[in-house]
């Protein structure tokens, strides 16, 4: 009898259809809507980023100071970092789990959908507060994302309390999202559905979240300790009452060494969806991509003074967090080999989806290498704060996180808006961002090792050469992800019809949906098979 | 995929091009021990993580090149191997160990820091470096500052940039050939960094705490670098120059600049016309005021105030003094009274009160301000 009931209960529930115009977008609590949100808004974010980067390279194009003022430069370099790790990259993450966890698990929803939407629309709040300091009188923050004491604290200028404001802002979206993945995970897998057979994005992300459930609080304590640094008469980083500046960084490496591998672990899952597909095999390694990603994670944790080399550690600790940041290249270079030996004896086709995840695994591995390099402590004196580290982030960061996320964007892009987008166009997307990035940020290694600091405005004249060179790159690539705009515009106004399992090879529950996937899916729980399993 | 592979080529091409040109595209191999021993890690390291990369990359393009579906390539379905996944665990390891072990040598090395012939403060500042030479009780013999001497004409780009553009300081630090040096890096405001690549040390600048960091360079020469830790405004402008001295020479440049440091304290005492007041005065301004005041004495309001015809430079002298001598805490101002000599402050107080206009009429002498500090 209660079947029967609840399935009248359900056939109800089946009409019930988006709220139409803006009240959609403002009061939803659909897992699908929100991730079109998260994604929508962190291009956004993307875009004016891009755009403060676009002003560093105009101004670095030649020797002397021809665009803006120093002073403004700091303020274009600060906020570029903040945007793009804040604003674009961990909100689209956090825009795929949004589409794809429930989906991938076999669920109805996220388990907590009206906090997801809190989660959402806190930040474009937390990104106006921090984007109008830019406005106000002294200009915005202007001492790197890094926000190091007491540059950030003493000699700020007033607008950084708007600054800690947005950042416990972010913190909060970011915990309440993390609460959320991990609650939907757990509680509401698919009969069948086991850990050892979630799909690796899941468990990416499953991980990712612990990761920022952990850190979040540090970061929020950090900024706080500043506040009370600059209006309450603390001295928490302030040597002359008592404090340390050394302090602050510790803290701030705490939460961010474990942030860069945020930015990182859903990419290795992304990565590990997209071969697969495309090699027409299955995953190579599942169980030690899993402990590979939980190495990974936990080894996060105890090497963050690897980024404080410089800063005067006694012996014993440089040697500590040297060994332990080498440690990381054994999982991350298992996650390679098992990518590798995914492809290996495949029938391999080239879609764009599957060039951005090549592409992204041999120049995540280029960041990788030199990442190794800088672990180096006694070789780090000479690379620290140098291009050199500039090159290695945004070698992980942009052909590492940033691909990863423009991969899945094509790779499920079928499924969110049952289209598929014009394959030429993608790949002409792909090859011009692949030169872009690599004539940006190749170059930067030589000017990095020759000797050239990060964040200055202006160089001494043997550096003028390169800086040219990743000036061009840097006005290719952003040309290019304009291009990106117009290609998923055009997929989704004019794009062919996609078939359910859009790509022959891919695996997963997702795939059994429509195409596109209705409003409201798997409202009863699938059946797992052995063929949709760890995909 | 042949265009790939060609960028890959041209990549490799690039990488040992900058191999090949080392000393404009490598890390330099620099004059001392240390930096050679820094130097060859960086290399073998590097080299190590090109083999991989060949290795690897090489696996992968071989399947990508033959696996592909267009060469009639079917799919096997394999999916794990207990024996190799844990042979890419171990040899990786083993690889890093080789590596660790000449890092942690050299590491070592660099924490020797005894046995020095001599001690000089490196302190950082808003945006400039002073060096204080110690005795061997740690009290300091003389000093001065070391400012960037690049004209904003160069940098605006109204006239050529010369040789050493950004890279040039008015005072270089001065240190002998052949004597272990010991430096004590630390700073006065915010956080900034000494690094001088040659030498293959760099030290943060912290405030409040010495970092302690030594070299011996064998080769007289000017050794040039820069600070490497974000300080604000002038940050990309507060070069690091050191120019190693044969020993005699250094020795001698020593004992002329402790009989000089004499004459400056004798000036203390001295009374000075309006006119030598403005010409010292005008000096000292450029040197430490003018970043931030601006040349022209308008500032960048509301950051940094203006000093024509402002409060300060009209209201009473003695605030002007104390304002000059203890800064603003919390803000850009710093306290000036711990970087000039009373003879300084008084040129400096004397010229910001007559100098763009300003016409306070009044006198201002080192005695004066010595009154006021208690120095």
């Amino acid at each position: 009898m209660s079947e029967v009931i609840h399935a009248d209960h359900h056939d109800d529930h089946h009409d019930h259809g988006p709220d139409k115009g803006l009240a959609r977008w403002l009061f939803t609590t659909n897992h699908k809507d929100i991730g079109t949100l998260y994604l929508w808004f962190s291009f956004l974010m993307f875009l004016i980023g891009g755009v403060m980067a676009l002003v560093i390279r105009a101004e670095l194009f030649q020797p002397g100071l021809q665009f803006v003022s120093p002073e403004f430069f700091n303020q274009m370099t600060t906020n570029h970092g903040l945007i793009m790790v804040f604003g674009a990259i961990m909100p689209a993450f956090v825009g795929l789990a949004n589409w794809l966890v429930p989906m991938q698990v076999g669920a109805p929803d996220m388990a907590l959908p009206r906090m997801n939407n809190l989660s959402f629309w806190i930040l474009p709040f937390a990104f106006g507060i921090m984007i109008s300091t830019l406005f106000m009188e002294g200009g915005g923050p202007n001492f790197g994302w890094t926000f190091y004491a007491p540059l950030s604290t003493t000699y700020a200028p007033d607008s950084v309390t708007f600054f800690i404001f947005a950042v416990h802002m972010m913190g909060a979206s970011s915990i309440m999202g993390s609460i959320n993945i991990i609650a939907t995970i757990l509680n509401m897998r698919a009969p069948g559905m086991t850990l050892m057979k979630m799909p690796l994005f899941v468990w990416t992300w499953l991980i990712t979240a612990y990761l920022l459930l952990a850190v979040m609080p540090v970061l929020a304590g950090v900024v706080t300790m500043m506040l009370f640094d600059i209006h309450f008469g603390t001295s928490f980083f302030n040597a002359a009452g008592g404090g340390d500046p050394v302090m602050f960084q510790h803290i701030f490496w705490f939460f961010g060494h474990p942030e860069v591998y945020i930015m990182i672990l859903p990419a290795f899952g992304v990565i590990s969806h997209i071969i697969p597909a495309f090699s027409r095999k299955p995953l190579f390694g599942y169980d030690s991509m899993v402990y590979a990603v939980a190495s990974i994670a936990f080894l996060s944790f105890i090497v963050w003074a690897h980024h404080m080399f410089t800063v005067g550690m006694p012996l014993a600790g440089q040697l500590f967090f040297m060994y332990a940041t080498m440690l990381i290249a054994v999982p991350t270079g298992v996650k390679v080999f098992n990518w590798t030996a995914t492809m290996w004896k495949g029938s391999m086709t080239f879609e764009t989806p599957m060039l951005f995840a090549i592409a992204f695994v041999i120049l995540f591995t280029i960041g990788g290498f030199s990442g190794l390099m800088l672990a180096i402590t006694p070789a780090d004196y000479q690379y620290h704060d140098t291009y050199f580290v500039v090159a290695h982030f945004h070698y992980v960061l942009v052909p590492g996180a940033l691909f990863s996320i423009i991969a899945a964007v094509y790779f499920w892009f079928p499924k969110w808006t049952g289209k598929m987008y014009n394959e030429t166009l993608g790949k002409l997307h792909f090859w011009l961002s692949f030169i872009g990035v690599n004539v940006t940020f190749f170059p930067q290694h030589f000017s990095g090792l020759a000797g050239m600091p990060r964040r200055i405005p202006d160089y001494a004249l043997q550096f003028a050469d390169f800086n040219m060179l990743s000036s061009v790159g840097a006005f290719i690539f952003g040309f290019s992800q304009v291009f990106f705009l117009y290609v998923i515009i055009h997929g989704i106004r004019s794009g062919q019809k996609a078939s359910d399992r859009a790509w022959e090879g891919a695996r997963g529950l997702e795939w059994t949906l429509p195409s596109p996937a209705p409003y409201h899916s798997f409202t009863h729980p699938p059946q797992v098979t052995d063929e949709e399993a760890h995909a | 995929m042949k265009h790939k592979l060609s960028f890959a080529g041209a990549m490799i091409g690039l990488l040992m091009a900058g191999i090949a040109s080392a000393d404009e595209l490598n890390m330099p191999v620099g004059v001392t021990d240390i930096s050679r021993q820094v130097y060859d890690l960086h290399m073998t390291i590097f080299l190590i993580c090109v083999a991989i990369g060949v290795v690897v990359f090489g696996v992968m393009f071989w399947s990508i090149i033959h696996h592909r579906r267009s060469q009639g390539h079917e799919a096997e379905q394999f999916h794990e191997s207990t024996r190799l996944e844990i042979a890419w665990t171990i040899v990786p390891t083993l690889i890093l160990i080789a590596m660790a072990v000449p890092a942690t040598q050299v590491l070592i090395a660099m924490y020797d820091t005894g046995g020095e012939d001599m001690t000089v403060e490196v302190r950082g500042y808003q945006w400039k470096w002073q060096y204080k030479y110690l005795d061997d009780d740690f009290n300091n013999t003389f000093s001065f500052f070391s400012n960037l001497t690049t004209s904003q004409d160069e940098i605006y780009d109204k006239s050529a940039k010369g040789e050493h553009y950004l890279l040039e300081v008015d005072n270089p630090l001065r240190i002998p050939a052949n004597r272990k040096v010991r430096f004590l890096v630390t700073a006065e405001d915010v956080i900034h960094a000494w690094w001088v690549p040659d030498f293959g040390i760099k030290r943060d600048a912290v405030p409040g705490i010495l970092n302690e960091l030594w070299t011996i360079v064998p080769e007289p020469g000017v050794y040039r670098g820069q600070c490497t830790e974000l300080c604000g405004k002038d940050h990309g402008f507060m070069p690091v120059v050191v120019e190693v001295l044969p020993e005699d020479e250094f020795d001698a440049w020593y004992a002329a600049e402790v009989e000089n440091e004499a004459v400056r304290k004798e000036a203390l005492s001295k009374t000075f016309t309006h006119e030598e007041l403005m010409a010292e005065g005008e000096q000292v301004y450029a040197t430490f005021c003018a970043s931030c005041h601006q040349a022209n004495g308008q500032g960048v309001p509301p950051v940094f105030p203006s000093l024509v015809g402002t409060e300060v430079v009209t209201g009473p002298r003695d605030d002007h003094i104390r304002l000059i001598i203890e800064g603003v805490p919390g803000s850009a101002m710093q306290a000036f009274g711990r970087q000039l000599d009373a003879a300084q402050l008084a040129a400096v107080t004397h010229y910001e009160r007559h100098a763009w206009g300003n016409d306070a009429g009044d006198i201002t002498q080192p005695r004066d301000v010595i009154e006021l500090s208690g120095q």
